[in-house]
């Protein structure tokens, strides 16, 4: 998957957690906790959603690394580089 | 072998059911019943359709609320849509005291004028009262465990004016007598205050078909006429579970709704020692009318009464305390078609021990005579409707211990809480009324929560 291959999963993804926000113009390096009202269990299951869906497992100490959608996609991308869409 | 096995399909066996067969666990729930629901059941008799529980469901969300607390939360971890819940909000409700009247709804400024024009003393205090709540997030942390009569009673010096708040609080949320934990007072007070009361056209039934469709979509099982007898412990792990019917079901990981005792007594736990704590139970009489009660002048959601200048939430001496009580009427949401028949629900205070000690004749003449007191306790504090009365169904706190295996009839559990769901098994977990939230959707957070921290995050 390319990096924005993996943008469009997580939009979906977030969409999915959190279907009463706007995910779709979120800005790349601002946190989502700033642009989004997303508490500690819906990043339990944005992690929980990328295991489910593409089968990555996400350690509990690189958390840190979905803070934005910028970073989420820098983490994921070698990750992900080898999955078909 | 199962990843998990939930005990109970009432709300909380069912929330965490669906967390669990979304992130695609092999889970079944085992219900003792012929149905699901539990404690918010329904059920049919004589051609007509009842709600066990449901007066209204908490945690309103109006478009103005902010996007966060329980019913947020609950939305988003089940993957459910608002308009799912179909909803309606309440018309308003009351409490009701001798010489005092304060009305609510889903605003909470109504009850801030309210209080502000009956109390005018305490107007600042109320906003006190608000600031200093529990937010939601801090839950479970040191400090809530306080008693709420001391925190309020600091701040709010009217005694009166304290009693009309704990009311409706104790009766949809009390666990033990008098008081509450801080903490508790928190989420009854948000839940009920300052977000509010609605409920579906068609009751609870509605809420749970929508909940169980969700868990069998995703693969989950669900069991019914399946007792669980005995939970079988290994070397400090629970290994399986026998079912009344001699079968053995095996899974990693369980997640027991019976409550804190009755799981304790699964696993065959010697029973603690000293006196059983204090349950409280209800009756519950249901009138169905031949008129809507707006007809007959009522316009009330719920009406929380109580004619003495003190409000006595303990349990009764005798089989039922009728000197407060609740009145419900499910027609008085906003609906956008009426309900249909006109029905009048009432609860009040009752003894387990004392109903349990009669023998079948005297029990069915007190539930008569019951229903008669409460229905005269009643119409005190609302339209007489007693002309119109068409069907009647009633049940006592035996009724509940029957169908739902809550020790005494407990309807909020028993009064010391376990939040943290943790068991002498490391595999076995509580969640529900006895692990800390109570109510339709306090229960629902409750199994969320539990599946979440034990059964998916690692
Ligand atoms: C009369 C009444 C009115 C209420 N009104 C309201 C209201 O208006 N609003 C509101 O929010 N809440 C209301 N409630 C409270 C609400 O219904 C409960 O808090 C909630 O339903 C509790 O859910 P639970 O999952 O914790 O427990 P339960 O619903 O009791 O679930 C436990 C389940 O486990 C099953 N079980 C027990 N032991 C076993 C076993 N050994 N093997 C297999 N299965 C077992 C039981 O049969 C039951 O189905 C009311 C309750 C009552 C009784």
């Amino acid at each position: 998957m390319t990096g924005a291959e993996i943008k469009e999963a997580v939009v979906e993804i977030l969409s999915d957690i959190a279907p009463d926000e706007d995910c779709t113009n979120l800005k790349e390096d601002v946190a989502f906790r700033d642009q989004l009202e997303l508490d500690s269990m819906d990043f339990l299951d944005i992690v929980m959603e990328l295991r489910k869906r593409y089968r990555v497992q996400i350690p509990e100490e690189d958390y840190p690394q979905l803070a934005s959608m910028a970073s989420t996609v820098a983490y994921l991308e070698p990750l992900m580089k080898d999955m078909e869409k | 072998m199962y990843d998990a096995i939930i005990i109970g399909a009432g709300m909380s066996g069912l929330a965490a059911g669906i967390r669990l067969a979304h992130f695609d666990q092999k889970v079944c729930i085992l219900e003792r019943h012929t149905t699901i629901g539990g404690l918010n059941s329904f059920y049919r008799i004589k051609g007509r359709s009842y709600d066990v529980g449901l007066h209204a469901v908490t945690n309103y969300l109006s478009s103005r609320a902010p996007k966060r607390g329980p019913m947020v939360r609950l939305l988003r971890q089940l993957r459910i849509q608002w308009e799912e819940l179909s909803l309606s909000p309440q018309i308003g409700s009351t409490i009701a005291f001798p010489g005092v009247r304060l009305d609510f709804t889903n605003d909470f400024e109504l009850f801030q004028s309210q209080v502000a024009r009956q109390f005018p003393r305490q107007k600042d205090n109320l906003r006190r009262l608000l600031a200093e709540l529990i937010d939601y997030d801090d839950l479970g942390r040191v400090g809530n465990e306080t008693s709420a009569r001391e925190v309020v009673g600091r701040i709010i010096d009217d005694p009166l004016l304290v009693e009309m708040i704990f009311c409706p609080l104790l009766y949809y949320g009390g666990a033990r007598e008098r008081d509450m934990e801080w903490g508790q007072f928190s989420v009854m007070f948000r839940s009920i205050f300052l977000e509010g009361f609605a409920r579906p056209l068609k009751g609870v039934r509605l809420i749970l078909k929508n909940l169980v469709r969700k868990f069998k979509v995703l693969g989950g099982e669900l069991r019914l006429r399946a007792g669980v007898d005995r939970i079988v412990a290994r070397e400090g792990r629970a290994d399986r579970v026998v079912l009344e019917d001699g079968s053995e079901i095996e899974g990693r990981r369980i997640l027991s709704s019976a409550g804190w005792h009755e799981t304790m007594r699964l696993c065959r736990q010697p029973e603690p020692e000293g006196t059983p704590g204090e349950r409280l139970s209800f009756i519950e009489s249901i009138s169905v009318l031949d008129a809507d009660p707006k007809q007959l002048g009522h316009d009330r959601t719920i009406v929380f009464f109580n004619d003495s200048e003190t409000f006595s939430y303990e349990k009764p001496a005798g089989l039922v305390d009728l000197r407060s009580g609740v009145i419900c009427s499910p027609n008085n949401f906003a609906y956008e078609e009426p309900l249909g028949e006109g029905v009048v629900r009432i609860t009040a205070l009752a003894n387990y021990d004392r109903w349990s000690e009669l023998d079948e004749r005297a029990y069915r003449l007190e539930k008569l005579r019951c229903y008669d007191q409460s229905v005269a306790s009643a119409v005190r504090f609302m339209p007489d409707f007693r002309r119109h009365v068409v069907d009647v169904d009633m049940f006592t706190p035996t009724t509940i211990h029957r169908f739902t295996g809550h020790d005494r009839g407990a309807v909020y559990g028993a009064p010391k809480k376990r939040y943290d769901g943790r068991t002498h098994l490391e595999n076995l977990y509580v969640c529900g009324t006895d692990q800390g939230m109570v109510g339709i959707i306090g229960s629902i957070i409750s199994g969320i929560t539990i599946a979440n921290a034990y059964c998916l995050r690692q």
